[in-house]
């Protein structure tokens, strides 16, 4: 394992620090272990509080800020947070309407977001959640957990936020964010694997000519594994798969996320965003909007993820208001 | 059971899964995200360190104080799993620095039944619960066979639990997942042993070697 680390037990909060240094408008609570806006509470304004596993950033502490979340909680790398810090963000940034829980669905995460809620329910908070389930390559049957939280966590959360900014109540926030859940779908190839710090290894090991197909953003294998093929025939591969499970018909707009997991450098995303943008329009899917680049990450992993996320003209305008957060900033 | 067993037992346990860490860790590579021993190792060890800044009078209070203990530090899946289970197995106890064999064995269940009201797995779904459940049920087997007077009773109850779970663990191999983050990789979790079955086994293997006479 190479990495620019002291220890692998520093890690997560060791930067939690260099992020309070190079965003002061950021409050980085270290003994909390929570990321509030600066202006955290606001009176008469829902607060929309995400966490998850260290390891994807910039999810979530990234996209703290105006017209997104209120705060984020970083568990420690691809753990889910405790309660503690949860009822911890939820106290920081209520400010009367209660608190939004945006929650991947993970079992640590949702046991711990589920007890963070009754603790602040206790507390008379009250709270209203959305659970992201968009990664399509996990079939949602009674066999698994059911499908992961990834790539649309970034879209929940940014038009969620908005929506909370132009003043809706909690019930109202969380069944949009729902909305935009239900019309994401997600899927992520891998060219290499990832290694936590505490770890020190891989969590598996890929040939130099394999991909994992299917995989998720914590390191574990995926669904399967296949020869690597050229990018054409993995978009292709890709967006069937997405488009099998969500389908975005002839004529409709849909927001992309061109994603990468870590390490695939920026070329090869727009190379295969390329590749994407061709195919949806052979299919007739206006791309309405569109991000290229990392963030939804899984470490150190090479590899990609694209969301697909069916389109209205509600979703759009939220999608376009202001944003003001480490990662994502546009309209201010 | 009393004050000091209960903690001996926890230390017992801290202390085997700091030493099985790496396998611990291993074998969550395989199926799952790596970090199971060290989630494991940095829970104990809180409750180590929580249980010796405090004196708890009763062997309920050990317990709920693990259990809240795991809980607050561990995160993902296996704190509140652990944690709800110790907790409403300390909860579930009469107050006073003694219990009986039988209702730490009760207790054990009540543990048991939180964590699958958590965590909703089966038996078969390749998780703790493959482990868990038929140590409770070879402890109680055990308890009305010999008898749980005194504390040879609870040995002889401990010992048939963590072979029991060591069982139970090691069919978990060819079992497909269905809960956690195994379940994602669908037949591709065959083959490998849970490892959260495995760190119960650890659990009752503490159990059984802080018991011994």
């Amino acid at each position: 394992m190479k990495k620019f680390i002291n220890h692998p037990d520093a890690v997560v909060r060791e930067a939690l620090v260099g992020l309070a240094a190079a965003h002061p408008d950021l409050r980085v609570d270290l003994e909390q272990q929570i990321v509030v806006s600066a202006d955290a509470p606001r009176a008469g304004k829902v607060g929309l509080i995400s966490g998850g596993g260290s390891g994807h950033e910039p999810m979530h502490a990234g996209f703290v800020g105006l017209g997104m979340l209120d705060a984020a909680c970083p568990g420690e790398v691809f753990t889910s947070p405790v309660p503690d810090q949860i009822l911890a963000a939820a106290k920081a940034v209520d400010g009367g309407a209660g608190v939004v829980h945006i929650v991947k669905n993970y079992t640590g995460d949702v046991m711990n977001f589920q007890m963070a809620a009754e603790l602040s329910g206790d507390e008379g908070i009250e709270v209203q959640s959305v659970l992201v389930d968009d990664d399509v390559a996990v079939e949602d049957s009674t066999w698994t957990a059911g499908r992961r939280g990834t790539g649309a966590t970034m879209l929940v959360e940014k038009i969620a936020g908005a929506r909370a900014e132009e003043g809706a109540d909690a019930a109202t926030v969380a069944a949009l964010g729902t909305r935009v859940n239900e019309a994401s779908a997600s899927f992520a190839i891998a060219l290499s694997p990832c290694t936590t710090p505490a770890a020190g290894r891989p969590g598996f090991e890929l040939g130099e000519d394999e991909m994992e197909v299917g995989v998720g953003i914590h390191g574990e294998p995926g669904r399967r594994r296949e020869k690597l093929r050229p990018a054409r025939e993995i978009a292709t591969m890709t967006l069937e798969a997405i488009l099998a499970a969500k389908p975005v018909a002839a004529g409709e707009d849909a927001i992309v996320l061109m994603n990468g997991l870590g390490a695939t450098p920026l070329i090869e995303l727009y190379l295969l965003y390329g590749e994407f943008a061709g195919l949806l329009e052979s299919a007739g899917v206006r791309i309405a909007r569109c991000l290229v680049g990392n963030y939804v990450t899984s470490l150190d992993m090479a590899g990609m993820s694209l969301t697909v996320c069916r389109a209205d003209p509600e979703l759009l305008r939220l999608w376009d208001a202001p944003v003001r957060t480490p990662a994502l900033r546009w309209g201010v | 059971m009393d004050v000091a067993l209960a903690k001996a037992w926890l230390d017992t346990a801290a202390d085997a899964i700091a030493a099985q860490a790496d396998q611990l860790t291993t074998l969550d590579a395989a199926i799952g995200d790596s970090d199971h021993g060290v989630n494991m190792n940095r829970g104990f060890g809180a409750v180590r360190t929580a249980l010796a800044g405090a004196a708890p009078g009763g062997v309920g209070a050990v317990f709920t104080l693990a259990g809240s203990t795991l809980v607050s530090k561990v995160g993902g899946a296996s704190g509140p799993l652990y944690g709800s289970a110790l907790r409403a197995l300390g909860k579930s106890l009469p107050e006073g620095p003694e219990v009986d064999a039988a209702a730490f064995g009760a207790g054990l269940r009540a543990g048991l039944d939180a964590l699958r009201k958590l965590g909703g797995a089966a038996p078969g779904d390749k998780t703790i619960v493959d482990a868990y459940l038929p140590a409770v049920d070879a402890y109680d087997a055990a308890l009305r066979q010999h008898g749980g007077d005194g504390d040879g009773g609870l040995a002889a109850a401990a010992r048939a639990a963590a072979q029991a779970a060591a069982e139970g663990m090691r069919a978990t191999v060819p079992l497909q997942a269905r809960k956690g983050r195994a379940s994602y990789l669908g037949e591709r979790s065959i083959g490998h042993q849970d490892p959260g079955a495995t760190s119960t086994w650890l659990i009752f293997q503490a159990l059984a070697d802080a018991a011994a006479p």
